[in-house]
Order: C-alpha cells, then structure tokens, then sequence
C-alpha cells in the first residue's frame, strides 16, 4: 500500500482543489500530441492533428484532455486506494482502447510541465515530487490489469 | 529530427538563459534531488542543500555546456569531446539520470517561462537534451 504524509495529501488536495480543469485538462491533452506525436494513433477520429496549431484548438481534443483530467478526481478522494479505484478503467484502457501503457506517463509529464508553468516558482521541487508521486502511483494502477 | 526553426528556438533560448545559468541549474538540480533521491549518490562530497555554492556553481557549470552545445548542435559531438571523456572515464553517471535531469530541466523551464514554455519549445528542447545525452554517454562502452 502507498504511505501518504498529512503533507502530501494536503499538496495534492490544494493542486486539485485550484485547478482550471478545462485549461490544464486540454494543454495537457494537445502538448502530449504535440511533444510526443505518436501518441497521436489513439486519436484518428477526432478531427484535424496536422499540425500543432491544429491540435491546439481542437475541440475534441479540448474536451477529451477535461475529461481525462477528471478522472484523476477518483485518485484525489481515494488516495488510499489507487489500485482498487482505478481497476475498470485499467481494464478498459487494455481490453476496449488498446493504449499501451507506456503513453501513460508521457501524459503525465506534460501535465506536470503544464501545471509547472501555471504555477511557476509555487511549483517548488517539494511540491513537484509530491506531484510526481501521485501520478506514478496512478500510472502504475492504469497499467495493472494489462495481460 | 530537429528542424531549423528548432534549432533556431533551441539556439535563442539557452542564450537567454546564460546570463541566469545559476539559477536555472541549482533549481533543476534540487528538483532532481527532490524527485529522485537516488541521484544525490552522485553528490556525496559536495554540499547539495538549497542555496549552497556548490549547487549553483555545479548547475551553472551543466547549464553553460547545454548552451555551449545549443550554439551549433550539428557539431555536439566536436563540442562534447572532452565532457564525453569526462563522463565515461571518471564520473560514470548512470546515463538513465540523463533522462531524470533533463526531465527537471523542462519543469524548471516552465516555471520560469510560464505560457512562454509553448508545446513546439518543450518539443523541440526535450528532442535536444535527448541528443545531447545520447552524445554524452557514447564513450561509456
């Protein structure tokens, strides 16, 4: 089971509890694209990804980036259990969307840089570790029930 | 594959960051302490700690060379040499830290860039630091 510290839920209950989640949500979606584009694949039917302009102000892209972004909301109020709470979706990323695992944390860092850059120097390496800890742990249970 | 508009971005940015090479390289250092603790191994015989001269001296010194290397990246091989020898023979940093640091980089940019820190930036600085580890460990085996 994962220890969190009074400290480290507090971080990740405040990152959350400030959170644009339809800003964050879609510049995290678009960067991923953009900086990793072959994560592209798993997008085919959402519209232009030409370019990153494109991707940019794509609309599916916008909403899709909000809704990943909520299904972390799961992992904030269940903290102690990650693993359980995200079964179904793990399954769901293996069996129906086919994503291999290894995207997971590409998503992840961008959404670290995205928040880093709204947050600046607040983002302090404290804080970005706590960060990073939360993610692995969702990243990990996402890939769980792969076989 | 970076395009000559990135190497032009790559190029412009480093050289913004010169003048504040310090800063930048103390603050990815501590975020890669911070984040993985398994780095700090590296550093037993220095003092790490926030505001300590041998962080910002050693942060300066790893920023300048990425800059150095930022000027003409199709020569990073010339300009490496001596760093490659460096890192193969003495230091013998295991070149998995390379992708934990320049990870710390790109967040320790976004911080101080903020919106300035577009996709095509992060793109394009995260392919560069990617070919400037690779260029790194080459003389490792």
């Amino acid at each position: 089971m994962v220890e969190w510290t009074e400290q480290e839920r507090s971080i990740i209950t405040n990152i959350f509890g400030n959170l644009d989640y339809e800003d964050v949500g879609s510049k995290a979606l678009s960067r991923c694209l953009i900086v990793y584009p072959w994560t592209q694949r798993y997008f085919a039917s959402f519209g232009n990804l030409y370019n990153a302009e494109a991707i940019k102000t794509n609309p599916n892209i916008a909403a899709h980036g909000t809704k990943v972004l909520h299904g972390l909301d799961r992992a904030v109020k269940n903290m102690d259990n990650i693993k359980a709470t995200y079964a179904e979706l793990s399954v769901l990323h293996s069996e129906k969307l086919h994503v291999d695992p290894d995207n997971f944390k590409l998503l992840a860092d961008c959404l670290t840089i995205v928040i880093a850059a709204k947050l600046g120097s607040a983002f302090s390496p404290e804080i970005q570790a706590t960060f990073q800890k939360f993610l692995a742990v969702v990243v990990s249970a996402l890939g769980r029930q792969y076989h | 594959m970076l395009s000559k508009k990135e190497k032009q971005l790559i190029r412009e940015i480093w050289e913004r960051l010169t003048p504040v090479a310090e800063d930048i390289g103390a603050d990815a250092l501590l975020r890669m302490f911070a984040s993985y603790p398994g780095t700090k191994t590296y550093f037993s015989h220095l003092d790490i700690g926030p505001g300590s001269a041998h962080l910002s001296s050693h942060g300066k010194k790893i920023v300048l060379a990425i800059a150095e290397g930022a000027k003409d990246i199709s020569q990073l091989t010339v300009t490496l040499a001596p760093l490659q020898t460096l890192h193969a023979y003495q230091l013998r940093i295991d070149p998995t830290n390379f992708k934990l640091l320049s990870h710390c980089l790109l967040v320790t940019l976004a911080c101080y860039m903020g919106e300035g820190f577009t996709p095509e930036a992060h793109a394009a600085i995260d392919k560069f630091l990617s070919a400037f580890s690779a260029v790194l460990a080459e003389k490792y085996r």
